[in-house]
């Protein structure tokens, strides 16, 4: 059912923005990064490093200056038009430090939202709600975004993430919005799903707590990656 | 995303800001609306006038003296020369004549007591009130043997009766016609204002006001009623070759007169309603498009609102064409639903208007139809832009969105 498993493969990938006297302000430089599907990886470094850029990058929000992003056999950078929206809608979740949720939608409503996209299906109303019930949300599944707390509408934005089963779930800071408590439990109920799932993560977090539930993380400063193991 | 989606998600976010929705749809409603009425009261005007016309008799011809008039120009004559004895040829020698009504006119001064007014007399013969299809109410037309005898009697308009006896019973009283009292042994039903309305004349036997009144024997004209609406191209033939012949017009010499016929006037009646309600329909159209730019100024607003959303809608793996077809469907359900609920009002005041006026609203299917296809168009055409902007949005960009 899931899509065939696939490393995630960075490759000198560079991300620079031109400056007004001709020059270039490079936020990442040539970073090279293998992740192998299904790990779970937790992203830190000081603000302004370039942890939002790379997760938007790999995303497919944001297109690079130049090197490549491979996952599995599909060469992310090229993808253009419908096959990089179908790209999004099959390989790629979102949870973002914002909600984002559309508040004239209900929770469920939410959660189908990415198989409103170009495949519909039928058994995806069946998965939403199966999906908010295991973030505990079953009884608010009709509520608007306005009546939820905010734990509880970053869970109806994992349940969203994870309904077209994707390879690759991405979370900018999901829980900086959070207090610690909720954050601890929203992180656990992303990692659970996510595990479930197979699905490889990328997590950007400030906290340390949390970046050590991940089995592996990845320093980010001034746009490089420090080595495993050198000091933090 | 599937129509039927497309058409859920646009209602519930209409739902979700109802007040700016109604807001945006009133441009759509009031042009919708003017749209129904001009066109209601258009058609309903113009066949009140056809039904009154009709009602004179659609079998109508006019023979009026002098050539026919050509560019709008009246072609002055000099020599006048209708008589009453073409009028009484007509009667007995073309077929398909029903009635013939000849008729001499003028201005009088009527007086009544202290009253006195100019007026229109018009003299003619017994057929008059059956030719014109004139109703008395009360009293009698005058019969031949008054007409024979010149007798000093007369019948007359409603408005007459109005103006001098403020509709109070006028049988059996005297009116001075230029100093002559006359008897007066009829009134008339109101006709309306038309063509030759005679509302506003006094009636009197042909002989009488040729001889006693007026001092002359040529007629003003001879209004004759064919006997069906077919026979009237025939009558008019008829009538033709027999005035050229009583006038000894050589061949290729003009008519001295000319016929005129009441279909004529009919279709013109017609067609300057029709042009009316063109005109009043194009500016309420004109109203209909002041509403689209409404619909537009808030889908842009609204998709600025939104540009969050939309980064969303992108991060998830809509394509252009999903986020342009959202708001497209927005803007179409909007101006649809404007364009539904302008009908409703449209016809509702319609009928308000119609009642409160006393004039007939024609609703017609077609007014409905094209309104309601030009209000999804107005919706179609001006939620473009606004849609494209949408679905150009860097998805980055509208993420960051504050
Ligand atoms: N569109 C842009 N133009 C120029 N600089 C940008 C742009 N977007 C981000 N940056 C810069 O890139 C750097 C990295 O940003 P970001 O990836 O958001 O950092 P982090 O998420 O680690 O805090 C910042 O210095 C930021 O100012
Ligand atoms: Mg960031």
């Amino acid at each position: 059912m899931t899509t065939p498993a696939g490393d995630l493969v960075l490759q000198r990938l560079t991300k620079a923005y031109p400056l007004p006297d001709g020059g270039a302000l490079t936020i990442l430089h040539e970073l090279d990064l293998t992740v192998p599907a299904g790990e779970t990886v937790a992203i830190v470094g000081p603000s302004g490093s370039g942890k939002s850029t790379l997760l938007n990058l790999i995303g497919t929000l944001d297109q690079p200056t130049s090197g490549t992003i491979h996952l599995g056999q599909t060469e992310v950078t090229s993808l253009r038009g419908q096959s990089l929206a179908e790209f999004r809608a099959r390989a790629l979740g979102f949870v973002f430090q914002d909600h984002h949720l559309l508040p004239q939608l209900t929770a469920i409503e939410n959660v189908l939202v990415p198989t409103l996209a170009s495949r519909p299906t039928a058994d995806a109303n069946a998965r939403a709600s199966a999906l908010l019930d295991r973030v505990g949300l079953s009884e608010r599944r009709d509520s608007f975004p306005s009546r939820l707390s905010g734990g509880e509408r970053q869970r109806v934005a994992i349940a969203r993430a994870l309904i077209n089963r994707p390879q690759l779930l991405l979370a900018d800071e999901p829980t900086g919005n959070l207090d610690l408590d909720t954050g601890a439990s929203v992180i656990s109920l992303l990692l659970e799903l996510a595990a479930d799932q197979g699905a490889t993560v990328m997590m950007v977090t400030h906290n340390p707590e949390q970046a050590a539930r991940c089995q592996r993380t990845l320093r980010l400063r001034e746009g490089r990656l420090v080595p495993q193991g050198a000091p933090a | 995303m599937n129509l039927y989606e497309g058409i859920r998600v646009a209602l519930m976010s209409l739902v979700h800001n109802k007040m700016r929705s109604f807001l945006t749809m009133l441009g759509v409603i009031i042009g919708v609306a003017a749209v129904i009425i001009v066109v209601a009261i258009g058609q309903g005007l113009k066949k009140d006038t056809m039904s009154r016309i009709e009602r004179m008799g659609t079998n109508l011809l006019m023979v009026n003296p002098g050539p026919s008039r050509r560019g709008g120009v009246v072609q002055e004559m000099t020599v006048i020369n209708l008589k009453e004895e073409d009028a009484v040829e007509i009667a007995k020698t073309v077929p398909g004549v029903a009635g013939v009504a000849p008729e001499v006119r003028g201005r009088v001064q009527a007086k009544y007591r202290s009253r006195n007014t100019s007026i229109q007399l018009v003299g003619t013969s017994v057929d008059y009130a059956k030719v014109r299809n004139w109703k008395i109410t009360e009293g009698r037309f005058f019969d031949d043997s008054e007409v024979r005898g010149r007798k000093r009697v007369c019948v007359l308009g409603s408005q007459v009766v109005t103006d001098l006896f403020y509709g109070k019973p006028a049988i059996g009283e005297f009116v001075r016609i230029n100093g002559m009292p006359f008897e007066i042994i009829g009134t008339a039903a109101e006709v309306g204002a038309m063509w030759g309305s005679p509302d506003s004349t006094i009636v009197a036997p042909l002989t009488t006001v040729m001889y006693r009144v007026l001092g002359q024997d040529n007629l003003s004209s001879i209004t004759v009623s064919a006997r069906s609406a077919e026979d009237v191209d025939k009558v008019e033939k008829g009538i033709e070759v027999l005035l050229r012949k009583r006038h000894r017009l050589r061949p290729g010499q003009d008519n001295d007169f000319n016929i005129m016929k009441q279909s004529m006037f009919l279709e013109s009646m017609a067609e300057a309603g029709e042009t009316m309600t063109r005109l009043l329909g194009a500016i309420a159209l004109v109203s209909l498009l002041v509403g689209g730019v409404g619909i537009m100024n808030i889908m842009l607003v609204s998709v600025t609102e939104r540009t969050r959303e939309v980064g969303v809608r992108k991060a998830v793996g809509a394509r252009k064409l999903d986020i342009l077809a959202q708001f497209l469907v927005e803007s179409v359900v909007l101006s649809t639903i404007g364009g539904v609920l302008g009908i409703l009002v449209g016809i509702g005041f319609s009928q308000l208007i119609a009642r409160q006026s006393g004039w007939t609203a024609i609703i017609s299917v077609s007014s409905i139809i094209y309104s309601f296809l030009f209000a999804g168009a107005v919706g179609i055409f001006f939620g473009l832009w606004p849609a494209k902007k949408a679905a150009d949005m860097d998805p980055i960009a509208a993420l960051r969105y504050e």
